[in-house]
């Protein structure tokens, strides 16, 4: 299996030998990690910069760790301090920015599309580190790391994702990869959070948590964007921890060696109840570790070859 | 291509330089580390070979030296990764690196690099099974099971029964 591809936009656009071939690297990087000296030589004198326009704690510090531990070169860039204030636009920031030599481009933004609008006008690798609704591809490759890890395998495995679909880039991701990979992947969400026509993607869908969740082999809860709140999507957050949130006795519908996920940050009493969030079925901090060797691959396999 | 060694001659060299390293390096502290992917295979022969002789437990480490090559960004396609498992505290330890053929002597440069970010080993010596010239790099062998005169634009393929299901070696035109 030969990586070809320049930039990490989405799931979508991945075949399963490429999805494969990442969390083959992974493995190895995770190795790296647990090495007395967790540092490699690999991509001396490669620069990227890390353009979040959206504030991140896990995935920006993720990226940069996973960076520094290629010896790669970073800038990070935060929008409140820089001329995007003073009225410059995007791509007039991102093309300075690629003058001062460049190699890759971690993007995060509120907008779909605007990691593909760069990807389109820029000479440098860019890896989509989120893109409002549209995907989270590096979250989605760490989940579904995980899974494997854990369960030894994919294919075959029911994945049940619970909460806010509609407004989720990380479930989108995960469908995307999950399903190419072999896995029954079902949606449980009130119906006013299913996105329009997402059956489309090859899942089920269910409005009963029991439902949706039984004999499940993982349970991937999202986190109910509260900011979201006053949009009336739902009646109120303690109907939403009533009927969706995911509770120790609850995990009685699951198969018995349930996994538990969450993409973090963790609403503790609504989406997941602090006993599952820190209970022997949550492998939340696991994911975390694991997003940092599954980015170090995703940079090895963009940056590695002949520029 | 041609082939240089057969089944037995490979067992064979294998074997006195396997002799030739326990009477050099005391027991003591001894580790061995192969390099992927048939330096390793080598590697396990010489662990199971020092085991039998000193009667005790001896690490057998694997190195994966990819991570540290210095063509990385030169080379077209990126090699697969593969993992490194040294499950040993290396520091103190006494190395025996091995490699099926030493040439340019980058890829043990690599891996000298690579074995030092795990620790201070007391020493490190190099066993190859073919030297066949052509160094690139200030950097020679201590063990070596035998030389060859290869022209450069010739490539040594060693095949080992665990990886290859035979055993040999062939000298090849480079492609």
């Amino acid at each position: 299996m030969k990586w070809e591809r320049k930039h990490l936009l989405t799931l979508q656009e991945l075949n399963p030998e490429e999805i494969e071939l990442i969390l083959d690297t992974a493995s190895s990087f995770l190795e790296v990690l647990q090495r007395p000296i967790r540092k490699v030589p690999t991509l001396r004198g490669k620069t990227v910069v890390n353009l979040f326009f959206e504030p991140s704690t896990r995935t920006r510090i993720s990226f940069e760790l996973a960076e520094k531990r290629l010896s790669i070169d970073t800038v990070n860039f935060t929008p409140g301090s820089s001329s995007v204030l003073k009225g410059e636009t995007l791509l007039d920031t991102v093309k300075n920015i690629e003058s001062m030599k460049i190699d890759a481009v971690v993007i995060r933004h509120s907008s779909p599309g605007i990691p593909h609008f760069l990807a389109k006008n820029i000479s440098a690798s860019v890896i989509n580190a989120g893109d409002g609704a549209h995907e989270h591809p590096t979250q989605g490759l760490l989940d579904i790391f995980t899974i494997r890890e854990k369960k030894k395998r994919i294919k075959g495995l029911r994945v049940t994702i619970v909460g806010d679909i509609r407004f989720s880039r990380v479930a989108r991701s995960n469908i995307w990869g999950l399903t190419k990979l072999g896995a029954e992947v079902r949606l449980v969400s009130p119906p006013t959070l299913f996105p329009p026509y997402i059956e489309k993607l090859g899942v089920k869908c269910f409005y009963s948590l029991e439902e949706g969740i039984k004999d499940a082999d993982v349970i991937m809860a999202l986190r109910l964007q509260r900011e979201r709140q006053n949009e009336s999507y739902i009646p109120s957050i303690r109907e939403y921890r009533k009927f969706y949130g995911i509770t120790l006795d609850r995990l009685k519908w699951a198969k018995e060696d349930v996994i538990i996920m969450h993409p973090g940050p963790i609403n503790r009493g609504i989406e997941l109840d602090p006993e599952v969030a820190d209970s022997p079925y949550s492998v939340i901090l696991e994911q975390v570790t694991n997003g940092v060797a599954v980015r170090m691959a995703i940079l090895y396999l963009l940056l590695g070859g002949e520029s | 291509m041609r082939k240089i060694l057969e089944e037995n001659e490979v067992k064979e060299i294998w074997e006195k330089v396997c002799r030739e390293i326990a009477r050099e390096i005391p027991s003591t502290n001894i580790a061995v580390v192969g390099i992927r992917t048939r330096g390793a295979y080598l590697g396990g022969r010489l662990r199971k070979f020092l085991v039998e002789r000193y009667q005790r437990e001896i690490p057998l480490g694997i190195l994966d030296i990819t991570l540290y090559r210095d063509d990385l960004t030169q080379i077209a396609e990126q090699p697969v990764l593969r993992s490194t498992e040294i499950p040993f505290d290396v520091t103190g330890k006494k190395i025996v690196l091995v490699d099926d053929v030493i040439y340019t002597g980058r890829t043990v440069r690599a891996a000298l690099d690579e074995l030092i970010d795990f620790g201070r080993p007391a020493f490190i010596k190099l066993a190859v099974l073919i030297d066949r010239g052509g160094r690139e790099l200030p950097i020679q062998p201590d063990f070596v099971g035998k030389f060859l005169e290869v022209e450069p634009e010739e490539w040594v393929e060693v095949k080992l029964k665990e990886v290859d299901g035979e055993e040999g070696a062939y000298i090849m035109r480079k492609r």
